[in-house]
């Protein structure tokens, strides 16, 4: 298993609040790590420092050895990044076909022909089940339409790592399945290394290979998912009265086991 | 052949045919003035229609107007090389402005702001600077024209009314083509995308900054083109009639009105406000100082309130309405950025 993202000593401070305190981990290609930890822990801060979208005060990210600290999100899409909004964030006034294709296109950085870049966007939204026709509107789609043509526009950019950001806020139990098996297929299908940051811990304990949590910015533990449910310190400041639901979820009983970072 | 190659065809025809009709001069300088004043809204609509609502091309037709007649009027150089150094004196200035103001993300109301601002420094640098200018008074291109010599082509002075029928004709059409030509290409793509969700565009790849300034200096350059031949054509120019703020909004809201997100939209646009303006000056005459602006403001607000697209996208919208089946989903067209 090669070597997708190295993130080292990753800092960010608002001013006098540090959101992010010297996160580290390595994420191996074709894994999916799940980033989960409580509202304000830090989760969605360092998922937009390794987006781009903001610049870090300290640390490095280093995608496929290649330094990609304090890229641009633009940049850091051609590098082979993609990315998810947890509130979506459509082109309203574009067809779903043409908000993918331009994604497709654009994240080539216009290297490739824009028959080439409808058809990545065919395929993006046959692998995310949206309608492939060049009428269907944003308009029409409920939340979970949007959620999938959120993930639809980031896969048409190719990347070869996926950011997915609270995928399954706002949807149902059946939804909220279907959208994890959804990622678990693409990294299946396409060998994308996902990353997907999560509020909800239960389904996505049943579809990553490891979990990080964090809190007030730092890594609290860090493991397979049935240890890390299993953790006094996540069991308390995360988990509280649903830590029996979600241990009985993912399995396992290791308690006190799970190799913990950094606190 | 398409019905709308046909429908083109014949009415590029017409207006070619149109100055072998007989009409007057008057009636002449009215249909150039309309196409004119077209091309600069279509200019002004490439960028508008992505909600880079620019309150300052006034600056930039200034430029155009006084690069040429000072080139000409103090160092003999001829439009034809004025021009393209006019072009690229715009869109440096329309890099310097937008720059900035894209790399900071100055959008909306700001933006529109800032570009206010640009059309009053470049009118009062006109001003300022009226040793070389004449000032507010105005300046009139070196003639090289006489009774005897009505044309010259090295000075692009013509004065018969048809030759600047078919050059302003040409120009229009031109315009109309690098609207079609950004229309069609993925710069369209990526500016919807960033006029709607500029984050979000950034995250797919989208180069901000530099589509967003490729498309103001598109704008930046074909204004500048027509304030040339806008001083070309009259012979005359001064600060008041080529830059500032009352010109910047005129062109604001032509396009509006006419509608900028279509073609031919900026053009009817010059049709309404050049009619109003004639009409207002036959009825009222120049009694009322600045009743047409005034007319102009308020028209504006109730284009924007009731018909944001425009006249021709109001009518292109009607009409798609009634040819739909009923139960169909709307074929809903672009809606005018925030």
């Amino acid at each position: 298993m090669g070597e997708m993202l190295q993130v080292r000593g990753l800092t960010k401070k608002f001013g006098g609040f540090t959101a992010v305190n010297e996160v580290a981990f390595d994420l191996g290609e074709g894994e999916i790590l799940g980033l989960i930890g409580p509202n304000g822990s830090g989760k969605s801060t360092t998922f937009n420092l390794i987006a781009g979208a903001l610049t870090p005060t300290a640390g490095s990210i280093t995608l496929e050895g290649r330094d990609i600290t304090g890229l641009a999100p633009t940049q850091v899409c051609h590098k082979g990044v993609g990315r998810t909004y947890q509130i979506p964030r459509p082109f309203r006034k574009l067809t779903i076909l043409e908000n993918v294709a331009l994604a497709a296109y654009f994240g080539a950085n216009g290297s490739i022909s824009r028959a080439e870049a409808w058809k990545r966007a065919e395929d993006a939204l046959d692998l995310t089940q949206l309608p492939v026709d060049d009428r269907s509107r944003v308009d029409g789609l409920g939340a979970a339409g949007l959620k999938k043509l959120e993930l639809a526009r980031a896969l048409a950019t190719q990347p070869r790592l996926l950011l997915a950001d609270e995928s399954l806020g706002g949807l149902d139990e059946k939804e909220m399945d279907q959208a994890a098996d959804m990622l678990s297929h693409i990294r299946e299908q396409r060998g994308i290394t996902i990353i997907w940051v999560e509020h909800i811990m239960g389904v996505l304990m049943r579809v990553v290979d490891r979990c990080i949590v964090l809190d007030h910015g730092e890594i609290i533990a860090a493991g397979l998912p049935q240890e890390v449910a299993h953790d006094p310190k996540v069991v308390e400041v995360y988990l509280g009265s649903d830590a029996e639901t979600i241990q009985s979820q993912v399995g396992g009983q290791a308690a006190g086991q799970t190799e913990t970072v950094g606190a | 052949m398409t019905v709308a190659t046909v429908f083109k065809a014949v009415g590029l025809l017409a207006i070619l045919a149109f100055p072998a009709l007989g009409f007057s001069d008057y009636v002449l300088h009215i249909a150039i003035s309309i196409l004119l004043w077209g091309y600069i809204y279509t200019g002004w609509s490439v960028m508008g229609r992505f909600g880079l609502v620019s309150l300052g091309h006034g600056a930039f037709m200034g430029i155009g107007a006084y690069v040429v007649t000072m080139l000409w009027n103090h160092a003999g150089i001829t439009p034809w090389i004025g021009i393209p150094v006019a072009v690229i004196v715009s869109m440096a200035v329309g890099f310097m402005i937008g720059f900035p103001c894209f790399r900071f993300r100055i959008t909306g109301h700001y933006f529109a702001l800032v570009t206010l601002a640009l059309s009053e420094v470049v009118r009062l640098l006109i001003v300022a600077l009226r040793d070389y200018t004449g000032g507010s008074l105005g300046v009139t291109p070196v003639s090289v024209i006489s009774a005897d010599n009505p044309s010259s082509f090295l000075a692009m002075q013509f004065s018969d009314k048809v030759s600047w029928f078919y050059i302003v004709v040409a120009v229009w059409v031109i315009g109309l083509l690098i609207w079609r030509a950004v229309d069609r290409s993925m710069i369209r793509y990526a500016m919807e995308a960033v006029s709607q969700e500029e984050d979000a565009a950034a995250s797919v790849g989208v180069h901000v900054t530099r589509t967003k300034l490729i498309v103001t200096m598109i704008s930046a350059a074909m204004t500048a083109v027509g304030g040339a031949i806008y001083g070309q054509y009259q012979l005359y120019i001064n600060p008041e009639t080529t830059s500032g703020i009352a010109i910047s909004l005129q062109i604001v809201f032509a396009a509006i009105a006419g509608g900028m997100f279509v073609q031919l939209g900026p053009t009817v646009g010059a049709v309404i406000t050049l009619l109003l303006t004639e009409t207002l000056r036959q009825t009222v005459g120049h009694d009322v100082h600045g009743l047409d602006v005034m007319i102009y403001g308020a028209m504006l607000v109730l284009f924007i309130i009731y018909m944001p697209r425009g006249v021709v996208g109001r009518l292109i919208d009607a009409f798609e309405r009634r040819s739909e089946t009923p139960g169909t989903p709307g074929q809903a067209r672009p809606q005018p950025g925030e």
